[in-house]
């Protein structure tokens, strides 16, 4: 019997995220990643590139050359985004590449939005969707995000919220899932008392954990992505931020000393990650939608 | 990526559902907790049932009288028949589950033949002999002893938590056969009769106050040879052939209740006024987004096992690990929608809430999960 099968990815989608991967642990290796903490500004080379790469234009029709694909591909993409840290405001401008902004699907213009009262690399920005009047900067606790706050929140919400709180939500899985991989990498080969820490249940039982939230958090985003049902996606979003936010603590914690230090990564991972938290708007909104559910008909646990 | 389901699973789904409606309602009343051979008489109807209408050992092999069906029409199956309110597996449960299964795996054909049908059949129940007072978490330390004599291996020594103990007629039985060799290497896998002299049942009470499971006391126990299943020594082996079946789809039935108790709840406290409490809202919207992502693992590990012809993958101890603790949690979310109520034993939940204390310690705690996790996928190095 052949069949779609529930969560296994096609072919295609394997390699549309292999190629991802490839690309941008290529051109947004680790070394890239602390060159640009030392040199302000977004990268406009690499961000044609990844245009040229069908990055933001991966859920245009091909005939407005686009890729063609669908929700679950640009997911795909956006985890390994957040995989490798990847800088600028890339949910807007895949976005605004949505709603035919020019220059936005080939990289040309870098598109921001205000999102939960804050904008992202504002300075940086041609197009800003939303009211950013009055923006005032400051100085921002993710040394690769550059943030505005705008006083009175920014305004009215944009109708495309849900999909930049699911591409936002497939980040944050990418960088727990990462900062699971650096842990249990670094649990391997840190050696005390005469062996690797990762032989103590105390860390085991972190990394465990660690793994346990990615898990559940990806099979969270993978299904709202699937579905793109609102509910799905408020799901998705608590799942993969504490993820994302538990994960880069433990992975802190699993570092011991050298987790503190600015010369580690983990702490653009935790920095990021609570970045993203914010863009996602408050929490408590997600929570009160999935409450509100419960008293609607009794959930139907079928897809 | 693909949540769609075939028009043959869609077939397969309205079948069962159309015969559901038709039967349920000519089910007897469901006996008290307390009278067992009641229970038992409920469950084994109930497996008859499913028996005569095709729906007997759904996902067992073929050749071992099952219905080979694919994980995905198991999981319907397990979905439908918890949301029409059917009666659980019950006292079929280890024969379903676990001792057939590993009979139909690693059992000699006249094995096969023996003890297979009148599980299916709602003929007889298993129980099972593993655990024992100092053979909790390390399982292979077992000591109840078996010696050779003439035909019969002779069995003395001491299980814990054995379900169903009282009411079984046969116990998958773990025992050491080779004192001298290493732990996991002398361990030979029996099927005993429950009626063989020598065998003392004590219940145990469990702290929710019922009789869930008992003490099995063994005195030169005689199991024939023949009753072995697998080579002397093997029985390690021969029952992680399947052990881990128990964590495939075993809880899918009660995702999907826990996901009902949760709507409840909510309804609960409009009616009683804590849904005014924004803290407790928040609570239960994110219990909602905790078993919706359940269920969606759910549905993740059963398209591996699809994927890997049956066989489940490691993924069940990250879901066991996760689902036990969000089951703790929402009975403690019950509690607080409850109030004063909460400490009143004839509430509903409370009883569930006492109950859910033992998931994060039955079939493997959350600890030695934890490491499986830790040393089986990420790879991280034994040691404690």
């Amino acid at each position: 019997m052949t069949r779609p099968v529930h969560f296994q990815l096609t072919d295609d989608q394997r390699a549309l995220r292999d190629g991802v991967r490839e690309l941008l642990e290529g051109r947004f290796g680790r070394q890239a990643l602390r060159t640009a903490l030392d040199t302000p500004g977004l990268d406009r080379t690499l961000w044609r590139e990844l245009g040229e790469a069908g990055f933001f234009a991966l859920r245009l029709p091909e005939a407005e050359g686009g890729v063609g694909v669908g929700l679950p591909e640009a997911v795909l993409a956006f985890e390994q985004a957040g995989r490798v840290l990847l800088p600028g405001p890339l949910v807007a401008t895949h976005l605004a590449a949505d709603a035919r902004v020019p220059g936005a699907a080939t990289g040309e213009a870098v598109v921001t939005a205000v999102q939960g009262g804050l904008v992202e690399w504002l300075d940086e920005a041609d197009v800003v969707r939303g009211d950013a009047s009055g923006a005032v900067p400051l100085r921002s606790v993710d040394p690769l995000t550059p943030l505005h706050r705008v006083p009175d929140g920014g305004g009215t919400a944009p109708p495309d919220v849900p999909l930049a709180v699911l591409l936002t939500a497939a980040e944050q899985l990418g960088s727990a899932s990462r900062t699971c991989e650096l842990a249990v990498q670094h649990a391997r080969t840190r050696e005390q008392f005469g062996r690797p820490v990762g032989a103590f249940q105390a860390v085991k039982h972190l990394c465990a954990g660690m793994l346990e939230r990615v898990g559940t958090a990806r099979a969270a985003v993978y299904a709202a992505a699937v579905t793109a049902d609102p509910l799905d996606i408020a799901a998705a979003r608590l799942l993969a931020d504490e993820a994302a936010l538990h994960g880069a603590r433990d992975c802190l914690q699993v570092h011991g000393g050298m987790g503190f230090t600015w010369e580690s990564d983990v702490h653009l991972h935790l920095k990021r990650a609570w970045v993203r938290a914010r863009r996602s708007g408050d929490v408590t909104e997600s929570e009160e939608i999935l409450a509100g559910d419960l008293l609607a008909d009794l959930p139907g646990a079928t897809v | 990526m693909d949540l769609t389901y075939t028009p043959e699973e869609e077939e397969f789904r309205a079948r069962l559902r159309e015969w559901l409606a038709a039967v349920l309602p000519t089910l007897p009343p469901k006996p008290p907790p307390e009278d067992w051979p009641a229970r038992r008489a409920y469950d084994l109807g109930w497996q008859r049932m499913l028996y005569d209408a095709g729906y007997a050992g759904l996902h067992w092999p073929v050749d071992a009288g099952g219905r080979g069906a694919t994980p995905t029409q198991h999981l319907i199956f397990l979905e439908e028949t918890e949301q029409a309110g059917a009666p659980y597996v019950g006292a079929g449960f280890v024969g379903l589950l676990h001792a057939g299964p590993t009979i139909a795996a690693e059992g000699t054909a006249e094995q096969r033949a023996r003890w297979l049908p009148p599980i299916l059949r709602g003929e007889q129940v298993w129980c099972q002999g593993f655990s024992e007072p100092d053979a909790g978490s390390d399982l292979a330390a077992l000591r109840t002893r078996a010696r050779r004599d003439g035909d019969d291996y002779v069995v003395s020594g001491s299980k814990i938590w054995t379900s169903h103990a009282e009411v079984a007629d046969w116990c998958e039985l773990l025992v050491r056969t080779d004192p001298s060799a290493p732990k996991h290497r002398g361990i030979t896998w029996l099927a005993m009769p429950m009626d063989a002299p020598g065998i003392t049942v004590r219940p145990l009470k469990t702290l929710a106050g019922s009789a869930e499971f008992a003490e099995v006391f063994l005195d030169e126990v005689r199991v024939p040879v023949g009753h072995r299943v697998g080579a002397e020594n093997d029985g390690w082996r021969v029952t992680m052939v399947t052990l881990s079946f128990e964590r495939g789809t075993a809880f899918v039935g009660e995702v999907i209740a826990c996901r009902r108790v949760l709507g409840e709840l909510a309804r609960e406290a409009r009616k009683n006024g804590r849904w005014d409490d924004p803290a407790l809202r928040r609570r239960l919207g994110r219990l909602n987004a905790e078993f919706r992502a359940l269920w969606r693992l759910t549905q993740w590990n059963v398209s591996e096992a699809e994927r890997s012809g049956g066989v489940p993958g490691a993924g069940g101890s990250v879901f066991k690990l996760r689902y036990s603790h969000a089951r703790q949690e929402l009975y403690d979310a019950a509690a607080d929608v409850l109030g004063a109520q909460a400490l009143d034993l004839d509430r509903p939940w409370v009883p569930d809430r006492l109950s859910s204390l033992s998931y994060t310690i039955a079939a493997g705690t959350s600890q030695i999960q934890r490491n499986i996790v830790a040393e089986r996928i990420l790879g991280l190095p034994k040691g404690r």
